[in-house]
């Protein structure tokens, strides 16, 4: 952290910041120290910030013209993609908005799996951030409920059924949830309600998430702390905002790829037939980024017990700093860790292909061997290796592997190839 | 650094090739048909659109409702694109009911180009009970609400063929090689010169297909074309603006002993 207090120039400024001092605030985020050795993958930060912010400005937009009735729902999606001026633009951008939101939010947290980003002292943001990704789960899943289309209406009563597994109270929850005596208007009413409620709650917590990462500074590839700020440091801006820039622009052109040139090929086809309470589909699948989670619940013959894991499996991530016994973070000098890190992106992968697979044969067994594999990467694995693991060397700073030649530039060659 | 920037660019390339082909859908044995609007910079036939609507008025319509259109839908820029008078006339042929008026009674009213299209029935259920029990789906967005889209709609179209043996069909159901479970309660709608188009095409059964699966296509995605050109000038400007971006990061971070 800069120490030197920050004065504004002009008088209006001075007089202005002794009373809110936003000024000051705003000096502190420009010259905030970052390492100057962060990635490309240290840019999703930033690419998140603008995806929340995207949902937030279209969804904002989508309300004025969406009408959250049973029998006007579907009938106003199709208002705002053929009579609202781009309303077409605006939905797509908001329904792949909420694709390319999960895309950067899986990179986001497999990056601070590889790096340690979760580890001390920095376990607050991992569960601030992991917060986060809750709310998101449950807004994503709100918001595809509102078109009313068959998925809609046939995802909303798959989720909602699952809180009937609790014993003794899970019928009267499921009923108080629904409003009804099944998904129904009130469902979609409060559904909206909660949908437009949420991103702010997210947004709120992106503050602390931020807030909470000013105190120990950036985690970096390396995955040691600052020794010299003059000399592994750099101030974010401009350094750091152009790499953003940058690299959120890189970002922009998939974004934009999948609204103009394919924007319903992340969606299911059967979300254009209206809601039907007395057709069922063929095949329940909900959005892309919740599959792996899906095979997990679908995996287990227990109603309740697939409920458990799936919550589970989220959960365990929150106390992932604890479960972890490595004091080393970046996976660059865990030779045994780093192995096991991408048999477990392999393993999240393949689960989400489960999800999106009838539960049957080849398929339940594989979802079956890959739900037991996550929980054991976790409650075996990590614990396990982190205690017997001989680490690989790690350098004395962070300009070291930059500046010095020899055998500290493979080490950060290493980590190029990584990535 | 240089692997990773390879890496990275393949995976940009790759991506560009196949977002436009994913949108086709994943059903490997529906028919194929080299449509004019796939493709980055696809655009509609317009003339096949013209005769597509012919072949919706004509055939589908007297079962089909198509309620999210507008009849001036049919003018617009990027549509079949009639003339002013031609969508005026084509609104006014239909009976709409209108009311209450200051008396309290309902009317009917020759159509006008601010209309929705009108349904065949009054109600879901009127149609299902006048389909044998089977609801004949609002063609608004139906090449959108099925896996295959514009290949699946011609598929099932040129689909009908003699039930193969074995196969014993209720009255009323009909055999079709693409509809998902191979029955349909749709009897063949098309059939050699159904139609006589306007402009002197020879209806054939495929040409027919053709014609109304894109005029349906349109009628789903009536942003389509504009969609498609906007997204060329949005690529053109991002790929501009990131080339900017990424030169002035490599200056400013040449002041520091560390590459980007």
């Amino acid at each position: 952290m800069s120490d030197h207090e920050y004065t504004p120039k002009s008088k209006v400024g001075k007089w202005f910041n002794d009373r809110l001092p936003l000024l000051t605030l705003g000096a502190h985020l420009a010259d905030y120290p970052t390492p100057k050795n962060l990635n490309y993958w240290w840019t999703f930060g930033g690419i998140l910030t603008f995806c929340l912010l995207t949902q937030i400005i279209t969804g904002i937009v989508l309300a004025m013209h969406y009408v959250a009735h049973a029998d006007l729902a579907f009938a106003s999606v199709e208002h705002i993609m053929r009579d609202v001026n781009f309303g077409w633009l605006i939905r797509y951008i908001h329904s792949n908005g909420a694709s390319m939101f999960f895309l950067a939010v899986y990179i986001h947290i497999f990056r601070s799996l590889f790096y340690g980003s979760y580890k001390s002292p920095r376990e607050v943001i991992w569960i601030i951030g992991l917060m986060i990704y809750v709310l998101m789960m449950a807004a994503a899943f709100m918001g595809y409920v509102l078109p009313w289309g068959q998925m809609s209406f046939w995802g909303a009563t798959v989720i909602t059924n699952l809180f009937t597994a609790i014993p003794l109270v899970g019928e009267s929850i499921t009923t108080w949830l629904w409003g009804a005596y099944s998904v129904d208007n009130p469902t979609l009413n409060r559904f909206f309600s909660l949908h437009y409620l949420i991103p702010f709650l997210i947004l709120g917590l992106v503050v602390l998430h931020i807030w909470a990462l000013h105190i120990p500074g950036n985690n970096n590839p390396v995955g040691i702390d600052i020794k010299k700020p003059s000399k592994d440091t750099v101030p974010f801006h401009p350094y750091i905002t152009i790499k953003d820039a940058f690299a959120l622009l890189m970002f922009m052109i998939i974004f934009a790829g999948f609204v103009f040139f394919s924007p319903n090929v992340l969606g299911h086809s059967d979300n254009y037939i209206p809601a039907n309470p007395l057709v069922t589909p063929a095949h329940i699948v909900p959005e892309w980024y919740l599959l792996p989670f899906y095979a997990i619940l679908r995996s287990v013959p227990d109603k309740l017990g697939g409920v458990i894991l799936m919550f589970g499996a989220i959960f365990i991530l929150f106390v992932l700093p604890w479960l972890d016994t490595s004091k080393v973070r970046s996976a660059v000098f865990r030779p045994i860790y780093r192995q096991f890190y991408w048999i477990f992106v392999l393993d999240v992968l393949m689960l989400g292909y489960m999800g999106a697979m009838p539960a049957e044969g080849i398929y339940l067994v594989l979802a079956r061997v890959g739900t037991i594999y996550y929980f054991l990467h976790f409650i075996v694995v990590l614990p396990v290796v982190g205690l017997f693991e001989k680490t690989d060397p790690i350098p004395m700073s962070i300009s070291e592997p930059v500046l010095t030649g020899g055998a500290d530039l493979s080490l950060a060659r290493k980590d190029n190839e990584k990535i | 650094m240089k692997r990773f920037k390879i890496i990275i660019l393949s995976f940009y390339l790759f991506l560009i090739s196949i977002v436009p082909s994913l949108g086709a859908g994943s059903n490997g044995d529906l028919l194929k048909v080299d449509w004019s609007f796939k493709g980055l910079t696809g655009k509609f036939n317009r003339s096949s659109l013209q005769r597509g609507f012919q072949v919706y008025k004509e055939v589908c319509s007297s079962c089909h409702s198509m309620q999210y259109l507008s009849y001036r839908n049919l003018g617009e820029p990027g549509g079949p694109e009639f003339s002013e008078q031609e969508v005026k006339a084509i609104a006014a042929s239909i009976e709409i009911d209108d009311g209450p008026d200051s008396q309290g009674e309902m009317f009917t009213r020759p159509g006008r180009p601010a209309d929705k299209f009108k349904s065949p029935y009054p109600n879901v259920n009127a149609s299902i009970a006048a389909n044998g029990g089977a609801y004949p789906p609002d063609m608004s967005v139906l090449v959108k609400a099925r896996p295959g889209g514009s290949n699946y709609i011609y598929s099932v179209l040129m689909g009908y063929e003699d039930p193969p043996a074995g196969i014993n069909l209720d009255d009323g159901v009909y055999y079709n090689k693409y509809m998902i479970g191979n029955k349909i309660k749709m009897a063949s709608p098309l059939s050699e010169d159904i139609v006589e188009y306007t402009d002197g095409t020879q209806a054939s059964v495929d040409q027919m297909a053709k014609d109304v699966t894109t005029f349906l296509t349109w009628a789903a995605e009536p942003e389509l074309e504009e969609r498609h050109r906007t997204g060329v000038k949005v690529m053109i400007y991002l790929i501009l603006l990131t080339t900017l971006v990424y030169l002035s990061m490599k200056k400013i971070w040449s002041r520091v002993d560390t590459e980007v």
